[in-house]
């Protein structure tokens, strides 16, 4: 094959770490359409891989690539002054090795690929970054990892259960409550938390007495604004996202604030051209 | 974020002994305000002492002693568990206004009391590493003094600093006359007025508050009161939620009749500390409870006020705030 001249000299580890990596596509090789570019795409993942194989040392190359599937197991990275931290993601039990300045937010994307929390700000600002520890909404980009020992952490990728979406999920689709989509995951998990909260009786800045008790509290839409005000959203979807959250909360059927374009939209839209 | 050493503690005495030994170890405890400065490479601690653990977290009755009936908040309660506590709620929904007043949701998760009295103000000159700043670098000089003061200090600053203290919470404890107690390095005990733990600048601006080296609070207390039935946070900010304040007042009243038996204004967002308006205090005292003496009463409140270039409005701002949290207050504190 012409492109096996692009790795002249293979050992037999090298071999194999080609094979394993290729798909079984690569048996119908052929040297020109969608095939041949599939396949110098998957040259070119490998070539990186051996790279980083050699410059970082093979385990490390699986233990990034594997680690999720992996389950509880150290990731050695021979870190100055690491921190061993033992805590429950989703569900699974996790150990690692961090960087005493790692945060929570870092430790979810970049150690245990987690990515669905998102880093906005940073600073504590956006909220994109919100997860649940212990039943509790807290911002991961204001965590440290050392700091979570024994916890556990909720993200966005474990609320849904048995492949069914969580109602907040199902009802942030129904009503379009994102448009670019970054702060979702942070706003899903704030509202969740929400929901806790007002079953608890928990009372907010705008509750018009907090002398009176209740549980489960009714949250108005004011209410719902106050509580997330936390999670940022730029593109501003917040009537959407009321009406996801008021949806769930109340249990009650909401009307989405948008539809799709009819025909006659469409020919209006036509006409005006 | 520069490295630093990551240490657990298992006592008070112990986290004291590491601050004691080194000048450069911090308290972690929610880290809200903390983490965020280190980011900023504002605060530069090579060691962190980890209090989140201890055993600091208990809001309850005081029970015994000359504060009997009162309220004892632990320094590591998260501000959540105070504002949503069944006794404070029902005896000084001040407070729970006041906490629910400030950040979000998720910061007061995990920020604690401990945490909230020592934050760091927000002037974007002590943020911002490229401007001087006394109180971030002693000697420097303050950048905010002739450059943008909009969110600055009215009352009791000086040339060296014009920060404000960022805490709601803060401004409910000044006005309920709360204690701090606090914990030294020799294992002692000691107790500071609320209104005394908290610093004007001064020539000092980088001290906010009294502590002496290796002290750690420990507690708060609040004396008994019957201020539950007529106590309003009012706080006025940029946006609607989830912003500093440019202004907030702290009203509580005891009325006897349409007569006020007992009054407390507190103020945030105008000096270094929370701000307690005693002279409008001292003004209401025995006057009847209607808005021509709450007038009144703000006038003499913003008598001292030395607004700077871009504040001048907080003087009127102030004047209108303290009128209208009282009538809130009146009207038994709801919005």
């Amino acid at each position: 094959m012409q492109e096996e001249s692009l790795f002249p000299d293979l050992t037999n580890d090298e071999k194999k770490l080609i094979e394993d990596f290729l798909s079984e596509d690569v048996n119908e090789l052929s040297d020109f359409g969608a095939k041949r570019r599939e396949f110098l795409k998957q040259v070119s993942t490998v070539a990186g891989a051996m790279f980083a194989y050699q410059l970082m040392g093979g385990q490390e190359v699986f233990a990034h690539s594997f680690n999720q599937t992996t389950g509880d197991e150290i990731n050695h990275a021979n870190i100055e002054n690491g921190i061993t931290v033992a805590f429950k993601v989703n569900g699974l039990q996790k150990t690692l090795e961090v960087d005493p300045r790692m945060t929570l937010l870092d430790a979810l994307r970049e150690k245990l690929l987690l990515t669905g929390s998102k880093k906005g700000c940073d600073h504590g600002q956006c909220g994109a970054c919100t997860v649940i520890a212990d039943g509790r909404r807290i911002l991961s980009c204001l965590t440290l990892t050392a700091t979570c020992e024994g916890k556990s952490i909720v993200t966005i990728e474990g609320i849904s259960k048995n492949g069914q979406l969580h109602p907040v999920q199902a009802a942030f689709i129904k009503h379009d409550g994102f448009q670019c989509g970054y702060c979702t995951p942070g706003q899903i998990c704030s509202a969740i938390a929400l929901m806790n909260e007002a079953k608890n009786g928990e009372v907010s800045f705008v509750t018009a007495d907090v002398r009176v008790k209740a549980r489960p509290l009714q949250l108005s839409d004011e209410e719902i604004r106050e509580r997330m005000s936390g999670n940022i959203c730029r593109c501003g979807a917040y009537p959407n996202i009321i009406a996801a959250i008021r949806e769930v909360h109340s249990g009650k059927n909401v009307a989405e604030l948008w539809k799709f374009a009819g025909e006659n939209n469409q020919t209006q839209f036509k006409s005006s051209v | 974020m520069r490295p630093f050493k990551y240490s657990g503690t298992g006592s008070v005495n112990a986290a004291s002994q590491i601050l004691a030994v080194n000048p450069n170890a911090k308290l972690l405890a929610g880290g809200t305000n903390l983490l965020d400065l280190m980011k900023e490479d504002v605060e530069r601690p090579d060691e962190l002492v980890d209090i989140s653990r201890l055993n600091l977290t208990s809001v309850k009755m005081i029970s015994g002693g000359v504060n009997t009936g009162g309220l004892s908040i632990g320094a590591l309660d998260k501000n959540t568990d105070t504002a949503n506590h069944p006794l404070v709620r029902q005896n000084f929904p001040l407070l729970t206004q006041a906490i629910l007043a400030g950040a979000s949701a998720q910061i007061r998760n995990m920020a604690t009391t401990g945490g909230n009295l020592n934050q760091r103000t927000r002037c974007p000159y002590f943020y911002d590493i490229a401007m001087p700043c006394n109180k971030r670098q002693p000697g420097t000089g303050c950048g905010a003094f002739e450059g943008v003061n909009r969110n600055h200090a009215i009352f009791g600053w000086s040339e060296n600093c014009i920060a404000v203290h960022p805490s709601d919470m803060c401004i409910a404890l000044v006005a309920l006359d709360a204690i701090v107690k606090v914990q030294g390095i020799d294992g002692t005990v000691r107790n500071i007025p609320f209104s005394g733990y908290h610093r004007l600048p001064g020539d000092m601006p980088q001290k906010d508050n009294n502590l002496n080296p290796g002290e750690i609070v420990i507690a708060i207390e609040i004396p008994k009161n019957n201020f539950a039935g007529k106590s309003y946070y009012l706080k006025v900010r940029d946006r609607a939620s989830y912003a500093f304040a440019l202004l907030s007042v702290a009203a509580a009243l005891e009325t006897e009749g349409n007569k006020i038996k007992q009054v407390r204004i507190a103020m945030g967002g105008v000096a270094h500390k929370p701000w307690r308006a005693t002279e409008a205090e001292n003004f209401l005292s025995g006057k009847i409870a209607d808005e021509k003496n709450f007038k009144e009463a703000a006038d003499t409140a913003m008598l001292m006020a030395k607004p700077l270039e871009h504040n001048q409005f907080k003087v009127e701002l102030g004047k209108r705030a303290i009128v209208r949290a009282l009538m809130q207050a009146m009207n038994g504190g709801r919005i």
